[in-house]
């Protein structure tokens, strides 16, 4: 079965178009990188998913369906993340606040919530947090929190948008192996954006790289290669390969490391590791 | 007297200080507004939207100042004018009612209108000393009636949508996406503050809400990080200031609003030194 599926569908933000006649499908279970340069469509492309914005052309469909808005078969982890650094709350209502949040009246927490939002902790080595207050938490316990958030519900499919930034090289990897380990247990499709490839190679089955309007999906060998990727960067683009690796340059600088510092530009990032990996 | 501050003395000081009409009605409107200001302000300070609630306030001026005009209530014309701006910055989306800076215009140009107002209903002057800084002890027990009113109207309101709100206020993108309207929400709730700025007014006057809606909820937020903990800390030290800073008036014949703003002030700066030695604590524990 085809958990999400585009069928010569156009995505459009605005005046710009981010997918021009795009079609793939991702299957159930899959766990997908989604890659690809800054403003490429990563965020727009998951938030068509969620329901929020309506293909301007050809056919969205997620679990077969046309995507409905607050379905709750989506866990979804936005990359925007508002979270008040100095929000003196503790996790547990944090959490809980996205349980039937969209609900009227006021909050309160039965006690079946209450078990799920532990399990859900648990789950992400993260059950101490439930007590502690966001503003005395690490931006690694944060981001753990937020996952678990995204796990409640238990989930079919799951939309990470860049869970890895503002994570230190450590703390990316555990994020990765969190991610892997309960997808696979639970049987949820991933889509898992990011912007190095590298990190992902050892977990994700197929990539889905974003660019110039198109969008590729494919093994890592079947995309990552100069032809394909040239014509998504609209670049000349030039692939090596060394130790397991896979650097991706333009005129021989790493694409990933231009966006990075692209990325701190625009004030994202907060204590980003920079000179990881290479 | 002596030193002994013995039982009897503590009773003897309340029974004198309720033998008169005007302190009854200072003690009933001051707490039904502080537990109004202590649960709406808990949601100001959560979404970092204070100096939105400091705007309203200033506006709710030029209402106040602006009503005494046309001949009407100052409350009214708080209400009316507060509860305009309120639902006009929710329109303009958050993005624009968190903007520092038009706020800071909007309220320097209706403190501005406010002092014209007062300028063409020169007789209404002696008034406006009770709108800037509030006057408790001369509420009547028709201003009690129509405050506990607006109370309930308030805190319905805030029930209403509390669930969404709260969803809104921590994590507006996901609430997004799971079908939360934001901005009816923070439209919604600017006008729930509108009413709640009007109402602490009264009390407090228009320059000092803060000491209601922001200084109790902010202390509450340093001791406490369970919501419900959290919201009944803060209308709860907000009666207790309110209340102690009317004894204090009365005891000291110091105005009652700058009591209050005193309390107010050594609640946070008490509450500020809480976490600190709880960290502490918490280290040893561990160890």
């Amino acid at each position: 079965m085809n958990v999400v599926e585009l069928d010569h569908a156009s995505i459009t933000l605005g005046a710009r178009r981010v997918l021009a006649d795009a079609s793939f499908a991702i299957r159930d279970g899959e766990f997908i990188g989604v890659l690809g340069p800054n403003g490429a469509g990563k965020t727009t492309l998951m938030r068509a998913i969620l329901g929020l914005l309506p293909p301007s052309g050809g056919v969205l469909r997620v679990f077969g369906n046309v995507p409905r808005r607050g379905d709750p078969g989506i866990g979804y982890l936005p990359q925007a993340r508002t979270v008040l650094p100095d929000l003196r709350m503790r996790g547990l209502d944090f959490i809980a606040s996205s349980l039937d949040g969209e609900r009227w009246g006021m909050p309160r927490l039965a006690r079946a919530d209450r078990a799920m939002i532990d399990d859900t902790l648990a789950l992400v080595g993260a059950r101490d947090l439930a007590d502690r207050a966001l503003s005395d938490m690490s931006g690694g316990e944060r981001q753990r929190l937020l996952l678990a958030q995204s796990l409640m519900g238990r989930p079919k499919l799951l939309l990470l948008d860049e869970p890895l930034i503002s994570l230190d090289a450590r703390h990316q990897e555990v994020a990765i192996d969190v991610v892997r380990k309960v997808c696979r247990e639970r049987g949820i499709t991933v889509l898992f954006s990011a912007h190095e490839l590298n990190q992902l190679i050892g977990t994700l089955d197929r990539v889905l790289y974003l660019g110039n309007g198109r969008a590729v999906l494919g093994t890592v060998d079947e995309v990552i290669t100069a032809p394909v990727l040239s014509k998504l960067y609209d670049a000349d683009i030039e692939v090596v390969r060394a130790g397991g690796h896979i650097f991706v340059l333009s005129r021989g600088r790493d694409v990933e490391q231009v966006e990075h510092s692209h990325d701190h530009g625009h004030g994202h990032g907060h204590g980003h590791d920079h000179g990881h990996h290479h | 007297m002596g030193t002994d501050m013995g039982m009897g003395t503590i009773t003897d000081i309340i029974t004198d200080m309720f033998q008169y009409d005007f302190m009854d009605n200072a003690f009933a409107a001051a707490g039904i507004v502080a537990v109004v200001s202590g649960v709406v302000g808990y949601f100001l300070v959560m979404r970092g939207q204070t100096f939105a609630g400091h705007a309203l306030s200033h506006i709710g001026f030029a209402g106040a100042t602006g009503a005494g005009l046309i001949g009407l209530a100052p409350l009214w014309g708080l209400i009316g004018f507060t509860l305009a701006a309120g639902i006009v910055m929710g329109l303009l989306s958050e993005r624009i009612s968190n903007r520092d800076i038009a706020i800071g215009v909007v309220l320097a140009l209706a403190l501005g209108f406010g002092l014209l107002f007062l300028h063409y209903y020169t007789s209404f002057a002696t008034q406006a000393t009770a709108i800037l800084f509030g006057n408790v002890l001369a509420v009547d027990r028709g201003m009690i009636a129509t405050l506990a009113m607006l109370a309930i109207v308030t805190l319905v309101a805030l029930a209403a949508i509390m669930r969404p709100l709260i969803f809104a206020s921590l994590q507006p993108e996901l609430a997004e996406a799971k079908g939360v309207p934001l901005r009816f929400i923070s439209t919604a709730f600017l006008a729930i503050v509108a009413l709640a700025v009007s109402e602490c007014a009264q009390i407090v006057g228009v320059l000092l809400v803060f000491t209601l809606m922001v200084g109790p909820p902010a202390a509450a937020q340093r001791v406490t990080t369970g919501l419900w903990s959290g919201l009944f800390v803060a209308a709860a030290l907000a009666l207790a200031e309110a209340w102690l800073g009317i004894t204090l008036a009365y005891h000291t014949d110091w105005p009652v609003s700058f009591c209050i703003a005193l309390l107010s002030a050594l609640g946070y700066f008490a509450a500020l030194a809480v976490p600190a030695r709880r960290a502490a604590a918490a280290v040893i524990h561990r160890h």
